[in-house]
C-alpha cells in the first residue's frame, strides 16, 4: 500500500494550491459577505479547465481521474468553500449523470459544454416535501407527443440560476414508487421553467442556491436521461459520486481552518508567550490534525474506489460522514483557538465555521450516511 | 513555424532561507520552478502559437529532474521538451553552458528562439545573448512587448528611461522580461498527458555537436575567486510621529553619520 499522490497528481495538487491563493482566496471574503456568486472566479475555473476534470477527453473534459478531481474540490475549498461546492455540484451532480446514463447525443449536446467550460450544471432531486425521503418525488411528467410536460418544483438547488443545463426528477409512474420516477435534461429558458426563491443561508453564501419552478414546462422525449422509472437509481449512483465531491470540500474547510489556526497560535502572545506554548493548544491542534489526517485518508481512498470498484456507496458515505464531521470539530476548534477574533468576521476561521456545517447537511445527512453505511455492513 | 523556447529549473529564491550561523543558503526543502522570465518566454511562445499557428519545443539544460519544467512547459501548451542533460555539462559557466544549448538548438529546425532575460538563481543575463551569438542570430534583449508581422518579430525593447521598438526578420532571439504577459496556468488534463503520454527527448555529449573545449567546468573560462554571504543590515527603525518630528529626527540622524 503506497500512500503517496503520483507525480501528475501532486503536480495538480500544486496547481489547485497556487490558482486558490491567487485566483480564489481574494474573492473569499467578498463573496460571502455580499452572499454574491463569484462569477469572474468560475470564469477562470472554466478556462483552465477545472470544470471538467473527471470527464474524458473526447467529451470535452480534461481526462483526469476522480482523485485529482478532489484535490481540485479540496484546494478550491481550503480557502472558499462556495467556490469549492460550485466546482462539485457541477461536475458531480451536473456532468457525471450525463456521463454514466447519457446518450451518445446527449454527451455531445449537454455533456461537453459542461466539461469545457462553456456552461455551468446543476441538479434537481430535493423538493419541499422530498428531502432525505427523496422517493416521495411531487413533481411530475407527463409524456404528450414528443415532449415530457414537467410540473412541480425542486429546492436548495445549488448553482441554481447560474447553471444553463439541468439533471431533474420527476414521477412518470406514481404507481410505480421509486421504479416511477425518471431523470431529465432541461435547458435553461425552457418556457415554463422558472426561479423562485433565493436562500439566504447560513454558509456558502456565494453559492447560487435557487428554488426552480416548473409550470407546464414541455422538454423533448430525447431529454429523458437513462430509461424511463430508472430516475431513482440515477439519482443515488449519482449521490454517491456528489459525496466524494462533498467531503473534498469538507477536508478543504478543515484543513484551511488548521493552516490558519497553526499560524495564528504562534503569533499569538499572552502571558508572556506565544499561545502555542500552552499543552491546551498543542493538544487542541493535535486533536485537530488527527481527524483531518483521517478524513484526507478515506476522502482519497473513495475518490480511488470510484474509479476502481464497481460498487463504492460505501467508501463515498464513510468518507462523506467523518470528512463533514472532522469540518464541523476542526473549524469550531479553530474558532475557539482564535479566541475573540475568531468571532469576528474579519478572520476566516468565522466564515469557515459556518460553511462547514453544511457538509453534515447536502448530498445526504450525516444520518442518512449512516443509513447508507449501516445497510452496507449488516 | 519553430519555436525554441529556453528554460531553466531554478530553486524558488523566495523561499530561500539563510542559514543564521553559517550564512549561507538553505537550499534543501527548497521548491523548484521554472524561471519567470522564461516562463513569460513561453507564454509568448504559445499566443503566437495560439494566434498564427506554431510547433513550440520546450529546451532546457540541467540535471535530470530539470525534465520537470519540461512537463510543466507541456502541460502549459508545448509540444515537445528537450533535455540537456550529461555529467559531462556540470558546473558550466555562461559560456559553456550557451555553448551547449546553442550547439544542441542547431540541431533543430527553428524560427525563432526565446529565453528567459535572466534566472533568478545566476542574474548573469548572459545565457540567451550568448546563443544568439554562437548562432549567428540578431538578439532583441528585454522584451516587453512581441508581435509576429509576417517574416518579421517586432519587439518593444525595455530601458530604464525608454523603449526601442525594433522589427527583425527571423531567425533571431528574443529575452524576455517577466513583465511580458502573465503566463498561463497548466490544465489538469494538461498535467496527465506531459506525464502519462508524452516523452522528454534527451539529449547528452554524444548527440550534441558541441566543441568538448567549451563545455562543463573544464570548458568554463568564469572562475569564481571567492563565495561569501553579504553581511546582513542592521536592523531598520520605524519613526511615526508628525511629518515635522519625523523630518528633524531623520537630519539630526544624518548630521550624526556625518552625511550632512
Amino acid at each position: 500500500m503506497d500512500f503517496k499522490l503520483k507525480k501528475e497528481q501532486e503536480v495538480a495538487r500544486d496547481l489547485f494550491r497556487q490558482f486558490a491563493e491567487n485566483e480564489v482566496k481574494p474573492y473569499a471574503q467578498q463573496t460571502d459577505e455580499e452572499h454574491r456568486f463569484p462569477t469572474e472566479v468560475v470564469e477562470k475555473l472554466q478556462k483552465y479547465g477545472f470544470m471538467g476534470i473527471p470527464i474524458a477527453k473526447e467529451f470535452g473534459g480534461q481526462g483526469c481521474d476522480t482523485l485529482t478531481y478532489a484535490l481540485c474540490v479540496e484546494e478550491m475549498s481550503r480557502v472558499c468553500a462556495t467556490t469549492g461546492v460550485i466546482v462539485s455540484a457541477h461536475t458531480s451532480l451536473g456532468c457525471d449523470p450525463i456521463a454514466k446514463y447519457g446518450t451518445p447525443e446527449q454527451k455531445e449536446k449537454y455533456l461537453r459544454p459542461l466539461a469545457n467550460g462553456e456552461k455551468l450544471g446543476a441538479f434537481g432531486l430535493t423538493e419541499p416535501n422530498a428531502g432525505t425521503d427523496a422517493a416521495g418525488q411531487q413533481t411530475q411528467a407527463v409524456l404528450d407527443g414528443d415532449e415530457y410536460v414537467l410540473n412541480g418544483s425542486k429546492i436548495f438547488i445549488t448553482n441554481g440560476k447560474e447553471a444553463e443545463i439541468y439533471i431533474i426528477f420527476a414521477m412518470t409512474d406514481k404507481s410505480q414508487g421509486t421504479r416511477g420516477i425518471s431523470a431529465f435534461i432541461v435547458e435553461k429558458d425552457t418556457p415554463g421553467f422558472s426561479f423562485g426563491t433565493k436562500e439566504n443561508k447560513m454558509g456558502i453564501c456565494g453559492s447560487s442556491t435557487y428554488e426552480l419552478i416548473f409550470t407546464d414546462c414541455r422538454i423533448p422525449k430525447e431529454n429523458l436521461l437513462g430509461r424511463i422509472g430508472r430516475g431513482f437509481g440515477i439519482a443515488m449512483g449519482t449521490l454517491d459520486g456528489g459525496r466524494i465531491g462533498i467531503a473534498a470540500q469538507a477536508l478543504g474547510i478543515a484543513q484551511g481552518a488548521f493552516d490558519l489556526t497553526v499560524d495564528y497560535v504562534n503569533e499569538r502572545k499572552q502571558f508572556g508567550r506565544a499561545i502555542s506554548k500552552f499543552q491546551n493548544t498543542q493538544f487542541t491542534l493535535a486533536d485537530m490534525y488527527a481527524q483531518i489526517e483521517a478524513a484526507r485518508l478515506l476522502v482519497y481512498k473513495a475518490a480511488v474506489a470510484k474509479d476502481t470498484q464497481r460498487s463504492y456507496t460505501l467508501e463515498a458515505a464513510t468518507a462523506k460522514l467523518f470528512a463533514a464531521e472532522a469540518a464541523k470539530y476542526v473549524t469550531e476548534k479553530a474558532v475557539q483557538l482564535h479566541g475573540g477574533y475568531g468571532y469576528i468576521k474579519e478572520y476566516d476561521v468565522e466564515r469557515m465555521m459556518r460553511d462547514a456545517k453544511i457538509t453534515e447537511i447536502y448530498e445526504g445527512t450525516s444520518e442518512v450516511q449512516r443509513m447508507v453505511i449501516s445497510a452496507n455492513i449488516l | 513555424m519553430k519555436i525554441v523556447v529556453c528554460l531553466k529549473q531554478v530553486p524558488d529564491t523566495t523561499e530561500v532561507k539563510l542559514d543564521p550561523v553559517k550564512g549561507t543558503l538553505i537550499r534543501e526543502g527548497v521548491p523548484s520552478i521554472m524561471n519567470p522570465d522564461d516562463k513569460a518566454g513561453l507564454e509568448a511562445a504559445l499566443r503566437i502559437k495560439d494566434e498564427n499557428g506554431a510547433e513550440v519545443i520546450a529546451v532546457s539544460m540541467g540535471p535530470a529532474q530539470a525534465e520537470d519544467v519540461l512537463r510543466e512547459a507541456m502541460a502549459m501548451g508545448a509540444d515537445q521538451g528537450i533535455l540537456i542533460t550529461d555529467r559531462a555539462f556540470g558546473g558550466a559557466d555562461t559560456w559553456a553552458t550557451s555553448s551547449t544549448i546553442a550547439a544542441a538548438i542547431s540541431k533543430i529546425d527553428y524560427d525563432l528562439i526565446i529565453a528567459g532575460r535572466q534566472a533568478i538563481d545566476g542574474d548573469t543575463a548572459q545565457v540567451g545573448p550568448q546563443i544568439a551569438e554562437h548562432l549567428g542570430l540578431a538578439n532583441i534583449s528585454y522584451a516587453e512587448d512581441v508581435k509576429l508581422e509576417g517574416d518579421s518579430i517586432v519587439v518593444k525593447r525595455q530601458y530604464e528611461d525608454r523603449t526601442h521598438t525594433i522589427k527583425a526578420k527571423l531567425p533571431c532571439l528574443i529575452t524576455a522580461l517577466s513583465e511580458l504577459n502573465e503566463p498561463r496556468y497548466m490544465t489538469p488534463g494538461g498535467i496527465f498527458d506531459a506525464y502519462r503520454e508524452q516523452d522528454i527527448t534527451v539529449w547528452g555529449l554524444k548527440d550534441i555537436p558541441v566543441d568538448e573545449a567549451n563545455i562543463g567546468l573544464n570548458g568554463s573560462p568564469t572562475r569564481v575567486v571567492k563565495s561569501f554571504p553579504k553581511s546582513l543590515k542592521a536592523a531598520g527603525m520605524m519613526i511615526e510621529d508628525t511629518v515635522e518630528k519625523e523630518v528633524e529626527f531623520l537630519m539630526d540622524k544624518l548630521k550624526e553619520k556625518f552625511v550632512l
